[in-house]
């Protein structure tokens, strides 16, 4: 009888776990056993090579580090400016104001846009070129024509201009999380503070932080898991690595794959880029847990 | 008991109806993916002429941009499960991968039948990219592997009527590189852009870098360091990374050229912001759409030497290969043959203003057209060298003319990059 419940509850579970297993842990392992092999993506057979793809990763490519380095520029940009920005707003609509549920919707437009449209909407505004040039021309008009800039097409100004769209189009999931974050903070924690003479300073940095450590540490999470892996954007405001100033980890492996026929070596890169973001991920993790 | 016997006749009857409807339908459907936008509502049409001819359904799947289109036919041909056509967009090497994976039909013997009519029929060189020469580096049997559809030259074009604003003469463009750097200034000094081109995609960089080359050392020796032979540091192939830094000083370039998409620089084109552009000849439907007054003229890039010829890149721009595996092989070649000859050429240019693969069916095309096609006697391709260069070379290669071009790297430094991932990369072709 035991052995007929179990059965059966294997076999309910059957279908997903047959659907997860092909489209989640079998690729999974496929990529780790492509990564030990050298292969065009067309042929048939594979040269089996070890650890020759993680080597030339680790030892020669240096374009693969300077990628990491830029989505890692990007992510720190996001990680503070976009995600300061988006509590502030969560917090102010979490206030008494005019027109809060207006902003909640406005704020939460960016993010549902798609990369593409985004990109090229910015390429629009900033350009000075094939666009609009807005943001220069706004910056004469108001007496600092010094400030104007070829945003993009600067090697120094380039990867900085991709981050903050990036931030524009990202901190609304920011502030969706914080703002239910804040929300369930019993507001008698407040009243009671506010009773006992605390100021609104003091309120937020006893009682609001604190109860939002875990909501940060989540949000955090997810700004480096989301951020690191950006590509769309850049290609779509800069049309490509631009010299490598703003070529990201995606676009690395795209370029393995499509630009050099390396399927081998972009799964190795895949791999390599996959076990960076769970270390990232593990440390921020523990560093959360310290802090609590 | 009778009305089920009339049942069970009823239910006979439509069976044998259905298998006899069945046996009647013995034309084969012939399926063909391919990724010409611009180019998908003529191929409709012609199917549905072919169709009318001859009782052969032949049916063309759009699947664009042409990025995913490559990834659809490389895991169709994992899964062995190819269309009856295709085309391959990519370096020959890649080409050369789906031959010897069994993919492609070997063409040889059709093209050679009755007097070679169908072979003498293409241009030459638009044949040669499809073809595999005898002790070719890749390992494949000698052999015509593909069908080309159109031809296709990447010049540059320049605008006539702001060469006459420039005070330029509109029917003379630049010959020399001197004559083209000297524009610079001008071109400067009246707020116009220079010269426009996709170069965020870097293979237009690698495109035009490599006609410079065969200019300035010529064909043998381009070879001759593909092959590992001339080190890219030779002081030709820095004579060549420094054609751009004079570009680049002289002002002639356009502003944000490094970042610029193939359309944007299209539109600027198009939208008379920029007195030249270096494109393909698929440009000429392009600008048409866009600006159908755009008064403009083709040009060979400008020479950098007098020591060898120019070179540009052409050759088959599109082609078609039959799977090998297919079973209606012979009616897709039969398909193929049609297509390609002149009547369906020549109405494929008329409609797409693409330059036709076949050479009798160029007396209708527009005159611009006809200026690309007499570039044709310069063309060359990588596809047709024989031997390719290492991707990680071609890479930091394209990189390092980005590097030159925005002011970051001097053309010693880039060829010394470049030969150094060179080294390394035959160092790694021998160990293994």
């Amino acid at each position: 009888m035991k052995i007929k419940d179990t059965l059966e509850n294997y076999i309910f579970v059957l279908p997903a776990v047959s659907i997860f297993s092909i489209f989640y842990i079998i690729p999974f392992i496929w990529v780790f056993y492509l990564g030990l092999h050298s292969w065009d993506g067309i042929s048939f057979t594979k040269v089996f090579v070890g650890l020759e793809n993680f080597k030339e990763i680790f030892l020669q490519d240096k374009n693969w580090w300077q990628s990491i380095y830029n989505a890692s520029y990007i992510t720190l940009i996001a990680l503070t400016f976009q995600n300061i920005l988006a509590f502030m707003l969560a917090w102010a609509c979490d206030r008494e104001i005019k027109m809060k549920n207006f902003y909640r919707v406005i704020f939460f437009i960016p993010p549902v846009l798609s990369e593409v449209v985004v990109g090229m909407a910015w390429r629009f505004i900033i350009n000075d070129i094939d666009g609009a040039n807005i943001i220069n021309r706004t910056l004469i008009s108001l007496g600092l024509g010094q400030a104007a800039h070829n945003w993009l097409s600067d090697p120094q100004t380039a990867l900085t201009t991709v981050a903050i769209v990036h931030c524009w189009k990202g901190f609304g999931w920011g502030f969706l999380i914080f703002l239910a974050g804040l929300q369930t903070i019993p507001r008698e924690l407040y009243e009671a503070a506010r009773v006992d003479g605390a100021s609104a300073w003091q309120s937020f940095k006893k009682i609001t932080i604190p109860l939002m450590i875990p909501v940060m540490v989540l949000v955090a999470i997810l700004t480096v898991l989301g951020t690191m892996q950006v590509f769309v954007l850049i290609v779509s405001l800069v049309g490509g690595e631009f010299a490598g100033h703003t070529s990201v980890p995606v676009l690395r492996i795209l370029a393995s794959m499509r630009g050099s026929s390396r399927f081998g070596y972009a799964c190795a890169q895949g791999i390599t880029f996959g076990m960076i973001l769970i270390v990232i991920s593990f440390i921020q993790y523990r560093f959360s847990k310290k802090g609590q | 008991m009778l009305f089920k016997n009339v049942l069970l006749g009823i239910f006979v009857g439509f069976s044998v109806l259905g298998c006899s409807g069945q046996k009647c339908d013995t034309k084969p459907t012939i399926t063909i993916w391919h990724w010409m936008t611009d180019r998908d509502a003529a191929f409709q049409e012609l199917a549905k002429k072919y169709e009318t001819l001859t009782g052969v359904k032949v049916n063309f799947e759009l699947y664009d941009p042409s990025d995913a289109y490559s990834q659809k036919i490389r895991a169709a041909a994992q899964g062995i499960n190819l269309p009856d056509v295709f085309g391959i967009l990519g370096e020959k090497r890649d080409f050369a991968s789906f031959v010897k994976a069994g993919h492609i039909l070997e063409l040889t013997s059709y093209m050679e039948a009755n007097n070679n009519s169908w072979k003498n029929s293409f241009f030459p060189k638009a044949l040669a990219v499809n073809e595999f020469v005898s002790n070719n580096s890749y390992g494949i049997n000698p052999g015509i592997y593909g069908v080309p559809i159109d031809i296709m030259t990447i010049q540059m074009v320049y605008n006539k009527k702001l060469f006459a604003q420039l005070g330029l003469n509109p029917n003379h463009p630049p010959k020399t590189l001197k004559e083209f750097l000297d524009i610079g200034p001008k071109v400067k000094a009246s707020g116009m852009q220079g010269l426009v081109s996709g170069w965020g995609e870097v293979w237009m960089i690698d495109c035009l870098a490599n006609n410079y080359a065969f200019n300035i050392m010529g064909k043998d020796k381009v070879l001759a360091t593909i092959k590992g032979q001339v080190p890219y540091t030779d002081p030709d192939w820095i004579a060549v990374f420094s054609v751009f830094k004079q570009m680049k000083d002289s002002g002639i370039l356009a502003d944000g050229l490094v970042t610029m998409i193939n359309k944007s620089a299209e539109q600027l084109f198009a939208n008379e912001k920029a007195v030249f552009a270096f494109n393909g000849s698929w440009c000429v439907n392009v600008y048409k759409g866009m600006n159908p007054s755009l008064e403009y003229g083709a040009m060979l890039p400008p020479q950098a030497s007098d020591k060898f010829p120019m070179a540009i890149w052409g050759g088959a721009g599109s082609s078609f290969m039959v799977n090998a595996r297919s079973k209606n092989k012979e009616e897709a070649v039969k398909f193929l043959i049609w297509l390609s000859n002149n009547d369906q050429q020549t109405y494929l240019a008329q409609a797409t203003n693409n330059l036709p693969a076949n050479k009798n069916s160029l007396s209708k095309i527009p005159e611009i057209l006809a200026q690309f096609s007499r570039g044709m006697d310069s063309a060359t391709h990588p596809n047709i060298w024989g031997v390719s260069e290492f991707s990680p070379v071609i890479e930091t290669f394209d990189r390092g003319i980005q590097s030159i071009i925005i002011g970051e790297k001097t053309p010693e430094a880039v060829a010394s990059e470049v030969q150094n991932v060179k080294e390394r990369q035959i160092a790694k072709q021998k160990a293994q």
